[in-house]
């Protein structure tokens, strides 16, 4: 699904990605872990098109798609998504509203036809009540005024309505709480663990993987992935740290 | 984060030499009667002639004309106006061949087609084609009359009959100077006296048509009431004239909306607007001013100078102004609200959006004259390109206005860095008791926001419809429904190309 090869990327002048190269297939989940700096969230930024974000050399495709030359929407529309560390505040635009339009312009670029009002209102209800979520909090400005832990889940929201093919999950699991791990957990793998549908998380812990069973892990340090293995590479990273990996 | 500051806003710096292209720039081929060029005693006889007005009429607008004669523009505003020669202008034109018309199916083709280009709202579209009621079930059914005003004078009235039954005079102003001489005379420049500054004298002594409203004691007027305002002849200016009363324990509200076809000269607007509410009165008067706002170099483009002022005269009578202005080269408006009535209030909700070499000054006045009157004042400037946005507004509270309130909240919104954004209030405050709060904010769409919504599926253009919408958003909801809708689609269209 996704073939990242030898990828190079600056953020400005300075190299950040410096050979990474990864393999995705549908049905699997990874796991990105590494150390402060490594270039993780950069990863996250550079597959889903962030302006700035330069890539040298290498090459990404996604679903045999060239996804480089495509801007940020159209990776959306072409099935990606990125759940972020900071989810951005949009005072005066409600939950509902940025993603019925979002998911419509999606729909739209693929040649679907929208989806109604209540069509969107019925899948939204679902997607929140999986996620514990009250449907008052999607009537609220996207972001504005949430905690920490509200708005990752509320990236979880985000994507069961948009229900995409690949899921880049950039620290879902930084701020939440036990409880709320628990929940975000299951709706990843409510959402997510098909076997039409991959998922690379993106984590500085072992927790997260509790709940959400990687198939691989790989340690991405100084910005090539260092190691990969199964989930017990985690296990071993929580008990090392990623010094003695680099080491 | 992995932000860095030196990508910060590259993608707004390079769309903002991009051309925005002007979505309603097209012209008509409807003749028009034209007043000879410039301005004289003779040109204001001419069109005083052509409306077959009373004397009295005429001789109030001589009396404005020699005022104006002997008065100069402003310069106060943050504008760069070049010299307007008011001589090379024509001061009246009309669409050839119309009889009155008793209802908009009767209206020329032509004239339909041009308001279907405008996009008049949906559920007035269907009530001219007959169709009562709509689709959406769950919405309350609206109704909306429209007089429509192509170039300067009236069309057509719709929805005569069912006012006239309710006791509310809805005429062009030309026709309520002959059916209506004791209501227009008592208040006419009574609100904008005639010597009120220079576009207002000019308007007194050259407007060629506009609206009247009268809404009897205690009747709500049964439908929304529309104008829709074109300019539409070349190097015509357009002195519209419109005035408003409600009378005791009433309410209307009432719509405004303008567009414009592209034009290379510029084009004079001078409009003046009166209102006015006695006891208990309540008047909304909404505004969607999308007039030809120049190309992307600064070329062309209307001059819109206009005074709007509403009187609450009556115990706790109310007008709120709403406004989303998004066209025009020039703009120079104040709807303000002179509040002598005890527990008046007044509002101002405004959007104004400026791209390109745009320029608007606007701004409210808020006069407290009546004791405990309120005023609240709700202010969202949006400035791309090269444009200079400002917003002017004066609080003044009486001597003898006791427990007076006034809440302003003025909030700028930047798109890239050759903007301009100012905000400049006035308060003047003489009586203790008042209560004055005054808040402003300055922002810019960032581009972890521009991310964050193109990463959901959004495009560019649609990425900033929404943030800008959901930034102006506690104007747009004082909007009524179908002006609403448009309103958010025009913001969008105004800054096309604006962040790329």
């Amino acid at each position: 699904m996704l073939q990242i090869t030898n990828l190079h990327a600056n953020v400005g002048d300075k190299p950040i990605l410096k050979g990474l190269t990864l393999s995705l297939n549908a049905g699997e989940i990874h796991a990105i872990m590494g150390p402060n700096g490594a270039g993780k969230s950069t990863l996250g930024y550079m597959l889903s098109g962030r302006p700035g974000y330069e890539v040298t050399e290498g090459a990404v495709t996604f679903n045999g798609q060239n996804l480089l030359e495509l801007e940020p929407h159209e990776r959306a529309s072409a099935g990606l998504f990125l759940g972020f560390q900071y989810p951005v505040e949009i005072p005066g635009v409600s939950n509902v509203q940025f993603l019925r339009e979002a998911l419509n312009a999606q729909r739209k670029n693929r040649g679907e036809a929208p989806l109604s009002g209540a069509e969107f209102l019925k899948v939204a209800r679902e997607q929140a009540t999986a996620l514990g979520m009250d449907m008052d909090m999607l009537k609220r400005p996207v972001n504005v005024g949430f905690s920490g832990g509200e708005k990752k889940r509320n990236e979880m929201v985000q994507m069961g309505i948009i229900d995409p093919a690949l899921a880049i999950l950039d620290e879902t699991d930084s701020g939440l709480d036990i409880d709320a791990l628990r929940i975000v957990g299951d709706g990843i793998n409510r959402i997510m663990r098909r076997p039409d549908k991959a998922v690379l998380l993106i984590t500085h812990y072992q927790r997260l993987l509790d709940y959400v069973k990687p198939d691989f892990v790989h340690v991405l340090a100084d910005g090539r992935i260092t190691r990969s293995g199964g989930p017990e590479l985690a296990l071993e990273l929580e008990r090392d740290g990623y010094k003695e990996l680099a080491a | 984060m992995n932000d860095d500051m030196d990508i910060k806003d590259k993608a707004a710096w390079d769309a903002a030499e991009r051309v925005a292209d002007y979505e309603h720039g097209w012209s008509s081929d409807i003749e028009t009667d034209f007043a000879p060029k410039g301005l004289t005693e003779d040109t204001i006889r001419f069109i005083s002639a052509k409306k077959n007005e009373p004397e009295w009429m005429l001789e109030w607008r001589l009396k404005a004309f020699a005022s104006w004669k002997t008065m100069t523009p402003p310069d106060w505003a943050k504008l760069n106006v070049p010299p307007i020669d008011y001589q090379d202008a024509y001061y009246y034109a009309e669409p050839k061949a119309k009889p009155k018309l008793g209802s908009l199916d009767e209206v020329d083709p032509e004239i339909l087609r041009i308001y279907e280009k405008l996009g008049i709202p949906i559920a007035e579209q269907k009530l001219l084609a007959g169709v009562e009621g709509g689709e959406d079930g769950g919405l309350p059914q609206r109704r909306v009359a429209v007089d429509a005003v192509f170039d300067s004078v009236s069309v057509a009235t719709t929805f005569r009959a069912e006012l006239e039954r309710a006791g509310v005079i809805f005429r062009s102003i030309s026709e309520a100077i002959k059916e209506y001489p004791e209501l227009v005379k008592k208040w006419l420049g009574k609100i904008v006296p005639m010597h009120d500054n220079y576009f207002a004298t000019l308007n007194c002594a050259v407007f060629s048509d506009g609206t009247f409203v009268y809404i009897p004691e205690g009747v709500r007027c049964p439908m929304e009431l529309s104008t829709y305002f074109r300019i539409n002849a070349e190097n015509t200016g357009q002195f519209e004239r419109t005035l408003i009363i409600a009378d005791k324990g009433s309410y209307v509200s009432y719509l405004e909306g303008c567009t414009a076809p592209m034009r290379d000269e510029n084009q004079l607007h001078a409009a003046v607007v009166e209102l006015v509410a006695l006891d208990d009165a309540e008047i909304k008067y909404s505004t969607v001013q999308n007039w030809y706002p120049g190309d992307a170099e600064g070329k062309g483009g209307i001059y819109n100078f206009v005074t709007k002022r509403a009187l609450c005269q009556g115990r706790n009578s109310k007008v709120s102004w709403t406004q989303v202005e998004t066209g025009s080269a020039v703009t120079w408006k104040y709807p303000s609200c002179v509040l002598n009535g005890e527990n008046s209030v007044g509002e101002f909700y405004s959007v104004a959006v400026t791209n390109n070499y745009q320029q608007a000054d606007t701004g409210t006045k808020m006069i407290h004259n009546g004791k405990g009157s309120r005023s609240t004042i709700v202010s969202k400037g949006i400035s791309a390109g090269h444009s200079n946005n400002t917003y002017r507004g004066l609080v003044r509270v009486a001597p003898n206005a006791e427990g007076v309130r006034n809440f302003t909240q003025c909030d700028s919104l930047l798109l890239g860095s050759l903007s301009g954004a100012h905000t400049v209030p006035y308060i003047e405050v003489r009586n203790p008791s008042a209560q004055i709060e005054h808040e402003a904010t300055t922002s810019k769409i960032s581009d972890d926001q521009m991310f964050y919504a193109m990463s959901r599926g959004l495009n560019t253009e649609e990425a900033v419809t929404l943030i800008v919408n959901g930034f102006a958003k506690e104007v747009l909801q004082q909007l009524p429904m179908e002006f609403a809708v448009e309103a958010q689609k025009l913001l969008g269209i105004s800054l096309e190309g604006s962040v790329g």
